[in-house]
């Protein structure tokens, strides 16, 4: 496991999401307004949708382009069964966002 | 275990492909199968014979089975034997040679023969037919008609029906003059009612073919050929050969002869068993079912198939419950298609008719209790395989009757569900299949949002939502649990509309998630945010507290994103106008940024389509005009015609209007998207009557305000709200629709959707009229919505968000 540190999770607007690039990989880190930090890959598994450009209720992502749904948490899509790949995230003291990969 | 012996008398359509349907259940490995076959070839398509009388069709091609096919299939073919007897005790067959072949099981497929009724001077006296006498039931009767007809005059047909129209058409490629004798008042009388038999009989006329109807052929004429032909009243006809084709006669004798029960035809039980004897079964022409003998070719293949379930052991429950019995006609240059009755049989029968003589089309279905029973269609068909399946399978009719006879307008509508095949795609944009949909209601999910929710079907365009929801009601069997969350205004806030607007102006929640804190017990739902921010934007105006993610992202960047994520940039350009300077720009912009695609869009302006997030605010700032809202759920654009200034026929000056139009309503936000056309006369150019909202110039100075149009994955004509005398006037009427569409639309309800929900004449009486007494109010929060009006290109200089527009950030150690 590493850690990455992705920068302060003022960066991330609350309910938004943002892409980063860690070790060639698209990561998209949400920042859900109840206060939780997600990190899943940063394309719809359907048509390639660009994830972090997607409406966040709760935990639960909708897809820009087709709509498809997506818990955060789990990765799990809502309906199809085809998931995301999730990634562990947490805040640090100083409010970081840390990836571990 | 050893092979039982199957013997098939008949190697006619019937025989064979009873034989085919054996062995495609395996019958190969119980059975050893001889065949005995009259005819010396194999087994030939007989509908086709009269396709080689006219020379359409060559005689090998067609041929079904081959010689070789029975050598393949390790058939041991008696051909050119005619099968004479069977003794029934000792399950033996004999050929006419006296030649025995055991039996375990015996199929009689012994077809039929022409009916020849009687009449002097048909035979010589051994027997035999009269030289130019033919009957036409084989490739042998093809070929010796074929071989006469060379050199001769004329030909008559005795015998209007199918087979006789067929063998009539086919004589005129022989250059004969022919003629049909009828002995009936009407031609083709099993598919055809008079009406459409008068019909057909002049169609015939026209291709040069003399009919003579309630003409009884007494004689035939001629002491060693042919001659012409005497009738009962005492005329006579001369022609040099005469096809008999006034029916057929099941070839039962074998049966007959071995004490097997015959009437019309041989007997069979649901299974084509014959119920004296088990081993013997009977199959198609020959063979007569629940008191019916079959001369068309449809029954036989579903007879086939039964048997040959029986015979095998592989579904030994496997019923023949009788045809129900369809047929076209395959006539060069006349179309006839024909289905169960031809006249109502009870009182409460209903016919649905349509007849025009002069083009030979003619158009007659019997309904009983909401099905079809019996149909005619001759001159145009068109309408034959829908009727036909329909007919077939017993499935109810739509209530438009006027459908069933022809296309009119819109595309024809699935008649049931329940005919629906499974694999039926409903959701055109998702590609989901009436069997998805019906296996989601069956996995528990029993109302329309449930099952859209789970799908997707109907999250596309939504033009299929309103089937989806018919069909999730039919697969409940008309029990839905009904969805209280259909009369929210957005799902996640228990509220309809009215009790939404109210909550939020007595709360003062003037943000998204200040609405769900309040009023959905604090829980977020995404898929509400966006009908919420643009509802407290169209209340709170400047005062509404935007907060970017409860936008959807082409509202969140002012762009409209594209399938790679990429994004579409289209600047305003009200009414289609615009000037070198402004293409010059675009122009400049589109080459900096390399847009892969520039394109003129349906609303007459231009789109750079291909531009990466990143870049938006440069294009913007770049282009140095204003947003054409070409992304949002909002006001998009007003187009319009040339008009009066240079056009020859405007009335009214659609350009000015159309400007005024956009400045009044630019960036809007509405339940839908809401675009807009003026045209300056009604010559619509501008397509003013199919668009959201259109003003079209009448003469006097008049304007014709429509209202709800569509033309996109609905169409639909405008409704008339009114006539206006002055652009303002228009002005005020279209805002004041436009408000009172913001205020009370479902999210995502079109304005067609709204006008057709709510009616004309309620809308009319409110915004013209005004019933309610809110006029005045709407036109206030028109204006203030206009006042509140910014540009958001303006992001150019001021991004909200540092890196709202970044498509990866950076990684800061």
């Amino acid at each position: 496991m590493t850690e990455t540190i992705l920068g302060p999770v003022s960066n991330v607007p609350a309910g938004e999401g943002r892409v980063f690039l860690v070790d060639g990989e698209k990561i998209a880190v949400f920042h859900a307004r109840g206060g939780g930090v997600y990190a899943v890959q940063a394309a719809c598994p359907h048509r390639g949708g660009p994830l972090a450009d997607g409406l966040l209720g709760g935990t639960t992502l909708i897809c820009p382009l087709h709509g498809w749904k997506f818990d955060l948490k789990t990765g799990q899509a809502l309906f199809g069964d085809c998931g995301l790949k999730t990634f562990h995230v947490t805040l640090d003291a100083s409010q970081q966002i840390v990836l571990l990969k | 275990m050893e092979k039982q012996k199957l013997v098939v008398i008949g190697n006619g359509m019937a025989g064979a492909r009873t034989v085919e349907e054996i062995l495609a259940r395996g019958g190969a490995e119980q059975f050893d199968i001889t065949m005995f076959g009259e005819e010396p070839t194999g087994n030939y398509n007989r509908i086709l014979l009269s396709n080689v009388l006219n020379g359409s069709y060559q005689e090998d091609e067609i041929f079904l089975n081959p010689l070789e096919w029975y050598e393949e299939n390790n058939i041991r073919l008696l051909a050119g034997k005619r099968a004479s007897g069977l003794l029934r005790r000792a399950k033996l067959a004999y050929g006419e040679d006296g030649q025995p072949v055991p039996y375990d099981k015996l199929i009689i497929a012994t077809g039929s023969r022409a009916f020849i009724p009687p009449m002097e001077g048909t035979t010589m006296v051994d027997g035999t037919l009269k030289p130019g006498v033919f009957v036409f039931r084989s490739l042998e009767d093809c070929r010796n008609i074929a071989d006469w007809a060379k050199g001769k005059h004329s030909a008559a047909v005795i015998g209007g029906g199918l087979l006789g129209l067929e063998a009539a058409r086919g004589l005129q490629n022989f250059g004969l003059e022919v003629h049909i004798v009828h002995l009936g008042g009407h031609l083709m009388p099993q598919q055809l009612d008079t009406g459409a038999g008068a019909i057909l009989k002049t169609s015939m006329e026209n291709l040069g073919i003399k009919v003579h109807l309630k003409k009884n052929t007494s004689a035939i004429i001629g002491p060693d050929r042919v001659l012409g032909l005497r009738f009962a009243d005492g005329g006579t006809l001369e022609c040099d050969m005469v096809i008999i084709s006034a029916g057929i006669k099941a070839n039962w004798e074998i049966a007959a002869g071995c004490g097997l029960t015959v009437e019309r035809g041989i007997v069979v039980d649901d299974q084509m068993r014959c119920p004296d004897d088990p081993s013997i079964y009977a199959v198609g022409e020959c063979a007569q079912h629940r008191g019916h003998v079959y001369g068309l070719v449809a029954p036989l293949w579903e007879q086939a198939k039964v048997l040959a379930d029986h015979i095998t052991g592989k579904n030994t429950r496997s019923a023949y419950h009788g045809s129900k019995v369809a047929t076209k006609l395959k006539v060069m240059g006349v179309e006839v298609a024909s289905m169960g009755i031809v006249e109502p049989q009870t009182p409460e029968d209903e016919v649905v008719q349509f007849s025009e003589p002069k083009r030979g089309t003619y158009k007659k279905l019997i309904v009983r209790d909401g099905r079809l029973v019996g149909g005619i269609l001759l001159g145009d068909i068109s309408k034959a395989a829908y009727l036909i399946q329909a007919f077939d399978r017993n499935t109810p009719l739509p209530e438009e009757r006027l459908h069933l006879l022809f296309d009119i307008g819109d595309p024809p509508k699935q008649v049931t569900f329940a005919e629906m095949g499974a694999s039926t795609q409903v959701c055109n944009c998702n590609g989901v299949s009436k069997g998805a949909i019906v296996a989601c209601v069956n996995a528990g999910k029993r109302n329309a949002k449930a099952v859209m929710d789970a799908t997707r079907a109907g999250m596309g365009c939504g033009s299929c939502k309103s089937m989806v929801a018919e069909i999730v009601e039919w697969a409940c069997g008309g029990e839905t649990e009904e969805d209280p969350s259909v009369h929210y205004y957005v799902p996640g806030v228990p509220l309809t509309k009215p009790e939404l607007i109210r909550a939020i102006l007595e709360r003062n929640l003037k943000s998204v998630s200040a609405v769900f804190d309040l009023l959905a017990g604090g829980k977020e739902d995404a898929a509400s945010k966006p009908g919420l921010a643009s509802l407290l934007k169209t209340l709170w105006k400047g005062e509404y507290e935007d907060e970017k993610d409860a936008r959807f992202i082409n509202e969140r960047v002012h762009a409209n994103i594209q399938k790679d994520g990429t994004f579409s940039v289209v600047p305003q350009i009200p009414g289609g106008i615009t000037s070198p300077a402004q293409l010059r720009r675009i122009a400049f912009v589109a080459e900096k940024y390399h847009v892969p695609l520039v394109k003129l869009t349906g609303g007459q302006r231009i789109d750079l389509l291909g531009i990466r997030k990143d870049d938006l605010p440069k294009v913007w700032h770049d282009l140095d005009m204003p947003s054409g809202y070409a992304y949002g759920k909002s006001y998009r654009t007003c187009k319009s015609c040339v008009g009066s200034d240079f056009c020859r026929f405007g009335l009214g000056d659609s350009i000015t209007l159309a400007l005024k139009i956009e400045n009044e309503f630019q960036g809007f936000d509405s339940p839908h998207k809401l675009k807009l056309a003026t045209a300056g006369c009604p010559r619509n150019c501008s397509e003013a009557m199919v668009k959201d909202l259109g003003a079209v110039a009448v003469e006097g100075g008049k304007w014709e305000i429509y209202i709800g149009g569509a033309a996109g994955s609905s169409v639909r004509k405008g409704d008339i709200l009114c006539s206006a005398d002055s652009h303002e006037e228009v002005l005020k009427l279209m805002g004041r629709f436009i408000q009172y569409y913001r205020e009370n639309a479902k999210y995502l309800e079109r304005t067609h959707g709204f006008v057709q929900r709510l009616g004309i004449e309620k809308i009319r009486a409110i915004v013209v009229e005004d019933s309610e007494g809110i006029a005045e109010r709407l036109d206030r929060e028109i204006a203030e919505s206009k006042a509140a009006y910014k540009d958001p290109w303006k992001d150019a200089w001021l991004p909200e968000n540092d890196n709202q527009f970044a498509s990866v950030l950076p990684i800061l150690q």
